[in-house]
């Protein structure tokens, strides 16, 4: 069932935790709600669970209005990050919970129960109780509890925010496998970059309670829409430099640009470019280059992290080169070098009034 | 030599200087716990073996028909177990209500809320007892109530009220800390499942405070039973009647009949140590409740 957010805002006090947001998830598919925190993406998930009422604006599901449901009546299926399992109740009850409350039979309950847990692959474990599990059982044992009264929406908060780096990575790629074999429209809230890309058909980039981009992983990563995704995106250098008549000068780099800002006057532009857009080179050669020296060397990893200093400009600089490029260019700590960018993404800050 | 032999001695010494507490003279360890031992032994003990040789002096015999066949003791038994469990239920609705809206909610005024609930526990019984006669009296301003022939002062709706008063903080203290322990999380988990407002609270809330709760309907129980101020200021000290078992324990001493006196507070204090076990029994489990709960962090994230 499809998601349909619109113009919702929300606000705590006198803190906006959501201002304006619009939103559609198509039905079936699994979508990443990203951002730091006190971005607005959990208080987004809550209020499509029913455990927040917006103070302006609606959601419907499937064009159906659901903003003034309870969340009783919603019937969509909420995962906490810190789980919310049922501490008294056994593995076999918290996930028998949904039913329960639905009135189902014991027969239809046991049934519905034992196909889950096999989802899950906790058979056997029925009768544990919370406590007796690890982390990361606890959280499927959760994402079951969701799913048994079949919801039409699976909502997940942090999913795997409490879980140590390893068993993080297999949830993940069980949860995008899990979501292809059962296809329910799925949310979930993550601060982490990677996550979201990794799982996700569609991501949602949030800041300060507003979406700043939204779109499949790979076009927000290749076009991020603002400094503020390009920056949440992960390492990037930062340079400041300047535009005039359609050219992007930086210090002796002076580069022809298609579309920006063909005026005459001269107006400050911050660049980015990120660590693997970078190439060294050892001669400048005429190309656009800026001068640098290597300052730290780090192979460790699928690629050799190298560390320069912008000799003009005093900028630390963060390059990524294959292992291969680096044994051809034999760097070592101390070298000079030129620094020579593949690809540049600048954006000019809004002027500050407009004619 | 002398510095080598010296030297372990001087490292233990500043690198545990937890061990001190073991290093303090045992003149010093021994006198203070049995200064310990005598204060709670004569404060504590004493009188409280006292109540029971007293109740006896007189033989078993007199003792029985002490508790047993004296109607005006009997009825007295008889109100306070009308009483005590009045005001207990009461208060534990009460209580509920109260632990809910603090630990749940945020609102202006809720630290003056903490305070107040806090109240009973710092006003004089007797002043309370006194309110309540300001309020239902004959010239109170609720006065409408005795006028159309229900009488809440000298009677038994007062000494309910006056107990539930004084006992009111009990089960609501002992609720917050679980609850706030607790979080809000499997109750929104549990309505998110599709639960009713009634079946969140019968499945989830309720089989996770209820350590906590039986703990603060014990202490209130024992306390509504033994409350002597308010209640002697309500009742109008009618025999027979308006009496509870302090007021009647009370009349007993006064009237110079003091094995039957003993008799009774040997009941009230044969309670209290009921109570005792029961409490330091139900404290391990509502312990192991909180210290279950994972710290609730990330609670405020938006």
């Amino acid at each position: 069932m499809s998601i349909t957010i619109k113009s919702v805002t929300k606000r705590f006090g006198k803190f906006t935790a959501l201002d304006n947001v619009s939103l559609e998830v198509p039905s079936g598919s699994l979508v990443a709600l990203l951002g730091s925190s006190g971005s607005g993406k959990t208080t987004l998930l809550r209020i499509i669970a029913g455990l927040e009422v917006p103070d302006v604006g609606s959601v419907l599901i499937q064009d159906e209005d659901i903003t003034h449901a309870s969340a009783q009546q919603r019937n969509v299926g909420f995962v906490f990050q810190h789980y919310a399992l049922f501490r008294h109740m056994t593995v076999y009850e918290n996930v028998a919970f949904g039913l329960r409350v639905r009135g189902r039979p014991d027969g239809q309950v046991c049934e519905r129960v034992t196909e889950l847990l096999k989802l899950i692959r906790l058979e056997g474990l029925d009768q544990r109780y919370p406590g007796q599990l690890s982390g990361g059982q606890r959280q499927r044992v959760a994402l079951a509890r969701a799913l048994a009264a079949q919801p039409r929406l699976l909502l997940l908060d942090e999913p795997f925010g409490a879980l140590d780096a390893k068993v993080r990575q297999e949830l993940r790629t069980w949860l995008r496998r899990l979501h292809d074999e059962i296809h329910v429209t799925s949310l979930f809230v993550t601060h982490d970059q990677e996550e979201a890309f990794a799982v996700a058909d569609k991501v949602v980039v949030m800041q300060g309670g507003k979406i700043e981009q939204m779109g499949a992983p790979h076009e927000v990563f290749d076009h991020p829409a603002s400094p503020f995704v390009m920056d949440f995106l992960g390492n990037v250098n930062v340079f400041q430099g300047r535009v005039q008549s359609g050219r992007l000068l930086l210090g002796n780099i002076d580069l022809a640009a298609h579309d920006a800002h063909p005026q005459e006057e001269e107006r400050p532009a911050t660049f980015y470019v990120r660590p693997h857009e970078l190439d060294i080179k050892r001669s400048a050669n005429g190309t656009p280059s800026l001068k640098a020296n290597v300052l730290h060397l780090n192979p460790a990893g699928p690629v050799t992290r190298v560390q320069l200093l912008a000799v003009d400009f005093g900028l630390t600089v963060h390059v990524e080169l294959s292992h291969e490029r680096r044994a051809e260019l034999g760097l070592s700590p101390g070298d000079t070098v030129y620094v020579a960018p593949r690809k540049l993404r600048v954006f000019l800050p809004e002027p500050e009034y407009t004619i | 030599m002398s510095i080598k032999t010296q030297g372990p001695v001087k490292i233990d010494l500043a690198a545990s200087p937890a061990r001190r507490g073991h290093e303090d003279p045992l003149l010093v360890r021994w006198g203070l716990t049995l200064a310990a031992f005598g204060i709670v032994g004569v404060f504590i003990i004493i009188p409280l073996v006292h109540v029971f040789t007293e109740a006896f002096v007189g033989g078993v015999e007199r003792y029985y028909n002490a508790l047993f066949n004296d109607r005006d003791t009997f009825a007295a038994i008889k109100l306070t177990l009308i009483v005590a469990p009045g005001a207990v239920i009461a208060n534990t609705v009460f209580g509920i209500a109260a632990a809910w809206t603090i630990a749940r909610f945020r609102f202006p005024g809720r630290t003056l809320l903490v305070t107040l609930i806090d109240l009973p526990f710092s006003v004089s019984p007797v002043a309370a007892g006194l309110m309540f006669v300001l309020i239902f009296g004959a010239k109170g301003y609720l006065s409408w109530l005795p006028d159309n022939d229900f009488d809440v002062i000298n009677n038994w709706p007062g000494l309910i009220l006056a107990t539930a008063f004084v006992t009111f903080p009990f089960v609501a203290r002992e609720l917050i800390p679980v609850m706030e322990a607790i979080g809000s999380d499997e109750e929104l988990a549990a309505l998110s499942l599709g639960a009713s407002a009634r079946q969140m609270f019968a499945r989830i809330t309720l089989p996770n405070i209820k350590w906590g709760l039986l703990y603060g309907v014990i202490l209130c129980n024992a306390r509504a039973m033994g409350e002597f101020g308010a209640v002697y200021v309500v009742s109008g000290r009618y025999r027979g009647k308006t009496l509870t078992i302090p007021l009647r324990v009370e009349t007993l001493f006064q009237e110079n009949q003091i094995p039957e006196s003993f008799a009774l507070a040997s009941l009230l204090t044969f309670l209290a140590l009921i109570t005792l076990v029961v409490k330091a029994g139900l404290e391990r489990k509502v312990q192991a409740v909180t210290a279950s709960t994972p710290p609730p962090e990330g609670k405020e994230k938006a």
